[in-house]
């Protein structure tokens, strides 16, 4: 059975019809994030695709809404003709995961999907200010609103998002958004190690000149040297300014040089999508994400245990890991390490094989998980949306 | 002021005082921990919001995350409801207390215990207040960014409670964007971390659903909280406006202009002329409205961001421009707009107000609060957040005056409706607590209260933590 409900009130309508048969229902939006979780099968797939449209946009006041179905490309396209932008450079997954189809907005909401830029404006779940949802018993019903600040009654906002679809079917998200900077210029340090080049990263983001991406591709990711990148974004004037007084404040890690426009967005574009980690298609790739300055000390850990191509992002504290899809391909030392570290690791891509043997989405300590089933509960008792897709028996 | 229920206190539990006051300080290591004498309990009968006031069965000053764990199992053991404080510093009476409470105060466990300038992180216990962050971080060169006006006294645990703001978090967010990993005490004594030093967390953002959740989910004794560079510099501008809808219209062309200050800081003639009184700042007096516009970067970015900005006020007919020339200038500047709460207490009792609105709307809200204002016989000052929309208008009353009390609170809520009607909100930073409990249903269906309670109930099922605040009386608590 497939719905495609058209507004807000047919797809609570679905809902409650859904519930009334207990029928589970698997929650699709563009399509290109399927192969993300546990494979899941259900009898009901609901689609958004024709819940789509800007239901709201107040450029002086930084402000958009729009509906979940709405394709992220029209949203940033709506954007960019004020000069505004979503503030955290949402990934597109659809290189890594060799799926079609268009993002949209309700998929990265419920992957609270982030780019390069949160190290410096926060994740999506950051400029998430409203949604309107329905709960899984077909009740149509808002969290926060469309003003920027808003502390009344607890945040479900925050809870929803990245929640996978697994609470409640999302209708339409608010967000608040920033200028698009005038300008970008990428500082490119060549050669350096992967501890040296983390520390490097951690060093940049502690000065004031306000890097707004800090990555690290090591030898042979993309290149044959090894190449530590810093953005800086802003006005023209600024950011050269900044990126002399960084380039000074950095030297003793050599010299750098410089990548402005398309050059530099197109950089920035391979480390968002890890386009260098994207072939040979075969291989499993996990998601850590650790204390910045673990990154390098982490995938050190995990190559004692195995052979991996690493990409830093976000000053070290996001490593994506291609590695073999053997046995558990990996996931035992991966996530050793990455505890002992204080951090957790996802795998984003892996078989459908793979994905049903081990859990791709870190498990919860248990008392943790028990709040989050009584969570999930509390907004979908019957157990409808997407069941099964963060974690077996749920 | 009376308008505002409370339930009455369960007798059985005033009944056993002496039992639970006795095994409360077996619980912890300092007897002196534990308070129970009314006179030592006054300090503890409100907070900020200090029209309502009730003396608690006990206050408990917990010295670790072991000693507040014991205290929550035992109160749960008992079925005593507990009321978490930080310094007591809530507008909205989220920290006040009943009578057959517990407090458990967290001003105790107030010490660094890391500073990790390459993560960008510090982890403290939660009962340090907000300023402390800064200072105990600036060595390293950092700071903490939100900055609510009463950071010299509030703590963290309150702000992580309340969702805090301030002027600053136009630029840097306020608490919730801030704020990376907590320890979490739940009702039955049990320990939870989320979140830490990783800038995400596996599973559901617990993190981010117990933040702003007004004390009602858990107690947080301790928090990793995200810190900044300290800007190269920092410099204001003082725009002074012949009428507010100038310089609200200066406010919307400064951001769409592309430009993003630090903070946005907006006074009408009655703030000003308060302020200036108090903190002889330098404010022009016979202005219609005021803006405080501040921006950081070099000495050059800073010129070059302010000329773009005072090209945009002379268009909208800007009658004074003063730029800070000095440190002195700038504390001098943001001296009055910080103290105007304090400022205004000296000529009168005050409710605060915290809606917010948005931007847009600004021109018609101000005239439309004016005339609820006026219909009640009062007066109200308004100094807000111009960036994010979050008014604070100021209703003046005489607390003695009975009538003018109950007028004041009647106006403030004709005032947050009014917030919501125009499409924002109830409360941008001081929290819901038993001030705008009653009002939640204005912003709010009965369903979507109702969607909130159950998430409260997984943490809390019998509502002993914070009781009777955020969620209207009439809805239970099982609902």
């Amino acid at each position: 059975m497939r719905l495609e409900p058209a507004s807000e009130e047919a797809a609570a309508e679905a809902v409650r019809r859904l519930a009334a048969e207990r029928t589970p229902v698997r929650i699709e939006g563009g399509g290109t994030r399927q192969a993300v979780g546990r494979p899941i099968q259900t009898a009901a797939t609901l689609s958004t695709r024709a819940l789509a449209g800007i239901t709201l946009y107040e450029p002086a006041e930084m402000v958009i809404a729009a509906r979940t179905g709405t394709p992220l490309a029209e949203l940033e396209r709506v954007l960019a003709e004020k000069g505004q932008m979503l503030p955290f450079e949402p990934m597109d997954h659809r290189p890594l995961l060799d799926s079609t189809g268009e993002p949209t907005v309700g998929g990265m909401v419920a992957g609270n999907h982030s780019g390069p830029r949160r190290i410096k404006a926060g994740a999506c779940r950051d400029a998430l200010i409203g949604l309107r949802f329905v709960n899984g018993r077909g009740e149509l019903l808002r969290a926060g609103g469309r003003v920027m600040k808003n502390v009344t009654g607890l945040d479900l906002v925050k809870l929803l998002c990245g929640s996978w679809g697994t609470l409640a079917l999302l209708t339409e998200a608010t967000f608040k958004v920033l200028p698009k900077p005038e300008a970008e210029l990428t500082l490119l340090f060549e050669g350096l190690a992967e501890p040296e080049a983390v520390a490097l990263l951690c060093a940049a983001m502690g000065t004031p000149f306000e890097p707004s991406g800090a990555a690290h591709l090591p030898v042979g990711i993309g290149a044959a040297r090894a190449r530590t990148l810093l953005r800086l974004e802003g006005f023209a004037d600024s950011i050269r300014y900044r990126a002399d007084r960084l380039a000074a404040h950095l030297r003793e890690h050599g010299p750098a040089q410089r990548t402005e426009g398309a050059e530099s967005a197109a950089l920035w574009r391979s480390v968002r999508d890890v386009l260098p980690l994207v072939e040979p298609g075969e291989r499993a790739v996990w998601r850590l994400s650790l204390p910045p300055k673990r990154g390098a000390e982490a995938v050190a850990a995990i190559r004692t245990a195995r052979a991996c191509e690493v990409l830093y992002d976000w000053s070290g504290g996001l490593v994506w890991l291609a590695t073999a899809e053997d046995e558990d391909a990996g996931r035992a030392a991966i996530r050793a390490v990455c505890e002992r570290l204080g951090g957790h690791a996802t795998l984003v891509r892996g078989s459908i094989d793979l994905r049903a043997r081990i859990e791709p989405f870190h498990p919860t300590a248990e008392r943790v998980r028990r709040l989050e089933t009584g969570i999930e509960d509390a907004f979908d008792p019957f157990g409808l949306f997407n069941p099964g897709l963060l974690r077996a028996g749920r | 002021m009376s308008g505002i229920a409370l339930p009455a206190p369960d007798p059985r539990i005033l009944a056993r005082k002496a039992a639970i006051v006795a095994e409360l300080r077996r619980l912890v290591a300092d007897p002196a921990a534990v308070i129970d004498d009314p006179v030592e309990l006054a300090p503890y009968e409100t907070d900020a919001f200090t029209a309502y006031r009730r003396l608690p069965l006990a206050v408990v000053l917990p010295s670790t995350t072991a000693e507040v764990s014991a205290v929550l199992a035992f109160c749960a053991r008992e079925g005593v409801p507990v009321v978490p404080r930080g310094a007591g510093t809530s507008l909205s009476g989220g920290a006040i207390p009943q009578e057959d409470a517990v407090v458990v105060g967290v001003a105790r466990m107030n010490r660094v215990l890391a500073i990790d300038p390459a993560d960008r992180t510090a982890r403290v216990e939660a009962g340090i207040t907000n300023l402390a962050i800064t200072e105990a971080v600036a060595e390293h060169g950092f700071f903490y960014a939100p900055d609510p006006s009463s950071q010299l006294a509030c703590t963290l645990a309150g702000n992580i409670a309340m969702n805090s703001g301030g002027a600053h978090c136009l630029k840097y967010g306020v608490t919730t964007n801030n704020l990376l990993g907590v320890t979490l005490v739940l009702v039955d004594g049990s320990v939870v971390e989320l979140g830490g030093a990783a800038l995400d967390s596996p599973g559901y953002d617990l993190l981010g659903l117990v933040c702003g959740s007004e004390g009602q989910l858990g107690i947080v004794t301790e928090a990793v909280v995200r810190i900044l560079p300290e800007p190269e510099g920092a410099r204001p501008v003082l725009l002074a406006f012949p009428s507010s809808e100038a310089a609200g219209a200066c406010v919307a062309d400064i951001i769409g202009a592309g430009i993003v200050p630090v903070a946005i800081e907006f006074m009408d003639n009655p703030a000003i002329r308060i302020c200036e009184a108090f903190a002889k700042a330098g404010y022009p007096t016979e202005a219609a409205a005021m803006l405080i516009v501040e921006v950081e970067g070099s000495d050059a970015e800073i010129d070059a961001e302010l000329a773009r900005i005072v090209a945009i006020a002379r268009r909208h007919g800007v009658t004074t421009i003063k730029e800070s020339r000095s440190a002195t200038e700038t504390a001098q500047i943001w001296k009055g707009r910080k103290s105007a709460f304090g400022a205004t207490g000296r000529i009168a009792d005050y409710i605060c107000m915290d809606g917010t609105i948005p931007t847009s709307r600004l021109p018609e809200v101000l005239r439309r609060m004016d005339e609820i204002v006026r219909d009640y016989g009062l007066r109200v000052a308004n100094v807000f957040h111009a960036g994010d929309g979050n008014l604070h208008p100021l209703i003046l009353y005489d607390v003695n005056d009975p009538d003018q009390a109950a007028r004041a609170e009647a106006c403030g809520a004709d005032i947050l409706k009014l917030c919501v009607e125009v499409g924002g909100c109830l409360t941008g930073e001081h929290g819901v607590g038993i001030e705008k409990r009653d009002l939640m249903r204005h912003q709010f269906t009965e369903a979507e209260l109702l969607q909130q309670m159950a998430v409260r109930r997984v943490f809390d099922p019998a509502a002993r933590l914070n009781p009777a605040k955020v969620f209207p009386l009439d809805l239970g608590i099982a609902a």
